[in-house]
């Protein structure tokens, strides 16, 4: 059994004898070799990755003004900061977008203008106190003029992730990125082979204290991350770094259309072989990572999975589902995760970068938990009209014209022979259909692309979906696409009505 | 070769695009249409030796014709080769080099602006 220590091992990085590999090319070591033999060869294995981080942001000091404020409210660029703590201190998260700009601009912009050494523009308020007496302060600032700019990730480093898709009949636009009706792509994140946390699974090396490679410089791991999800296989770390030292090269800010802002992290955690176990568990390949894939298309905690896949089968471009070949999409660079682990390696080769034991290992049985709710819900069974009429797709729109007058109300779902549903009729295509004189069948007339919901699904997300897609009445239907009810704006209204 | 094809509202309801086609031989091939009560656009790929052909019908029938000659654009700087514009790109420009850079055949764009909204670095453009 080999057996080496921290101490050992650095003491080859300062005499420059150190053999240091990344996890890539640790899987062809060890099928060489074996664990053993890599184990005596290698003494550290570099991993790294790149992709979308939302739990990201730094902590400011901003010095203090004369005369001196304690900021209540802060804006960076017009983006909300955190300042309800002590005086002169902000937290700027990733995700806080630009009240004039929106998500074209948000405090992950701002973190990379920082890095980048752009100027901010910074407006303070304040109640004002008698140690405090400034009420506002505008300035503009650079990273420079800051005491200290430091980057702290509650949540990063995710070990693997799910990859998603889409089953409904539009595009949904996601911080997984744009996802095709039909399932008609599939997007995944994490670097697979290279992934930080798979390449220590059992958190031997890795926790509080962990020296890693953090946006370009060094950077530490402050324990486990929230979510952090050990047994799932979906740990999570909590990492810090000096913004001041990092590279507009790894840190950089995106835009996901139709979600919002969110900042690109590039880390890299050095693995330093200790025994065989952990040059065995460096070995990981992309087929062996499996993970889930889920349907974004229900827009629930608990959405369903596919199907499971491998990392091997999402970066070989296309997978199955159902019997179709989907085409693939990492979120993640895989490149710029090579880079890293790269330039990882190469700082421990020149004996610039020193491994460490963690002070504290990771847990590895806590739970991650879904939010106490402690007010029920509404479904939609429970506001639903069922004493809903539906019409054939044959029938002329006269009589469609005559159920929707007796019955007073504006919207009729449309069913085939099969009483599928399969349109809706409103009384506005009943009369653009009379002004033009065109058609008289109700399939000419109805809308095809009706958007259903069920009646499980909660209230809020019916909301959502109206206001979302611009229509005033849901058709509810059962897993049979048999039509059990209706839920209209109106019906809604009424709802929140009686809340207030 | 592509080519956008503008057509105002007097012209959106008759057949010009069949005519232009009955008239020249040539096959046009359909990539992208919209049309409004107000206006129609449709692009189109073209064989490059008729355009000059094609243009003259159908601008004599009232439409207008653009040459679609810089497709889409990547910022390499902006750009962190992750890869997201490669699944939804309808016709494949997108694909990875064997070293995981990307690589985009600008040849086969048919401007369809997917990949723009997709891209979370906003490193993609049409028509620079």
């Amino acid at each position: 059994m080999v057996k080496k220590s921290i101490h050992e091992i650095n003491g080859r990085i300062r005499d420059g004898s150190v053999n240091v590999v990344t996890a890539e090319e640790m899987v062809d070591i060890v099928g060489e070799l074996g664990a053993e033999g890599a184990a005596k060869e290698v003494d550290v294995v570099t991993t790294g990755t790149f992709g979308a981080m939302c739990s990201s942001g730094v902590w400011l000091n901003f010095g203090h003004s004369e005369p001196p404020i304690r900021i209540g409210k802060l804006w960076l660029n017009d983006v909300e900061a955190y300042s309800g703590v002590a005086a002169v201190d902000a937290y700027i998260g990733a995700t806080q977008q630009s009240q004039s700009k929106g998500i074209e601009y948000g405090g992950a912009h701002v973190i990379e203008d920082l890095i980048r050494g752009n100027s901010i523009d910074l407006h303070g308020t304040s109640p004002g106190t008698d140690c405090y007496p400034r009420k506002v302060i505008d300035t503009t600032i650079n990273i420079y003029d800051l005491n200290q700019a430091i980057m702290l990730n509650p949540r990063n480093s995710y070990q693997k992730y799910n990859a998603a898709t889409n089953s409904t009949n539009h595009t949904l636009h996601t911080y997984m990125g744009s996802l095709l009706p039909h399932h008609g792509n599939v997007t995944y994140s994490g670097a697979g082979v290279l992934s930080p946390m798979h390449n220590d699974p059992n958190y031997e090396t890795i926790g509080t204290g962990t020296r890693i490679f953090l946006g370009g410089t060094q950077g530490y791991i402050v324990g486990e991350g929230t979510q952090h999800s050990p047994a799932a296989g979906f740990g999570t770390l909590m990492l810090k770094g000096d913004l001041k030292n990092m590279s507009s090269e790894y840190i950089r800010a995106a835009t996901f259309e139709g979600y919002g802002t969110s900042l690109y992290v590039g880390m890299g955690i050095p693995i330093p072989i200790l025994n065989e176990d952990l040059a065995k568990a460096t070995a990981i390949t992309d087929d062996d990572i499996v993970t889930n894939l889920l349907d974004y298309g229900i827009p629930s905690r608990d959405r369903p999975v596919l199907r499971t896949v491998t990392y091997g089968e999402l970066r070989s471009g296309s997978i199955d589902i159902n019997g179709k070949e989907v085409p693939t999409s990492p979120m993640s660079s895989f490149k710029k995760s090579r880079q890293i682990a790269n330039e990882l390696k190469d700082w421990i080769k020149a004996g610039e970068f020193f491994v460490s034991m963690p002070v504290e290992r990771l847990p590895t049985t806590t739970p991650c938990n879904a939010m106490k709710q402690s007010n029920v819900d509404l479904l939609v069974v429970d506001i639903m009209s069922s004493d809903v009429t539906t019409i054939h797709e044959d029938a002329g729109f006269h009589d469609a014209a005559k159920i929707i007058m007796e019955k007073q109300f504006n919207h009729l779902p449309v069913v085939d022979s099969g009483n599928h549903l399969v349109g809706i009729v409103t009384a506005w295509d009943i009369s653009k259909a009379v002004a033009k004189d065109e058609h008289d069948l109700v399939k000419d007339i109805m809308t095809r692309k009706v958007v259903t919901t069920s009646p499980d699904e909660a209230v809020d997300i019916s909301a959502f979906k109206l206001d979302s897609n611009n229509v005033s009445a849901l058709p509810v239907i059962d897993s049979n696409k048999h039509v059990v009810g209706i839920v209209t704006s109106d019906d809604i209204s009424k709802l929140l009505a009686r809340r207030h | 070769m592509m080519i956008k094809i503008n057509m105002a509202a007097d012209i959106v309801t008759t057949p010009i695009l069949a005519e232009a086609i009955i008239e020249t031989g040539s096959l046009l091939n359909i990539s992208q249409a919209h049309f409004d009560p107000i206006h129609g656009e449709v692009v189109a790929e073209i064989p490059s030796d008729q355009l000059v052909k094609i243009r003259d019908a159908l601008v004599s029938r009232g439409a207008e014709v653009v040459v679609l000659n810089t497709p889409i654009h990547r910022d390499e700087e902006e750009c962190v080769e992750c890869g997201a514009c490669i699944s939804v790109c309808p016709v494949k420009v997108f694909s990875f080099a064997d070293d995981w850079s990307i690589e985009a055949d600008s040849d086969k764009c048919i401007q369809c602006g997917t990949c723009l909204k997709m891209c979370p670095h906003n490193a993609l453009a049409l028509g620079q």
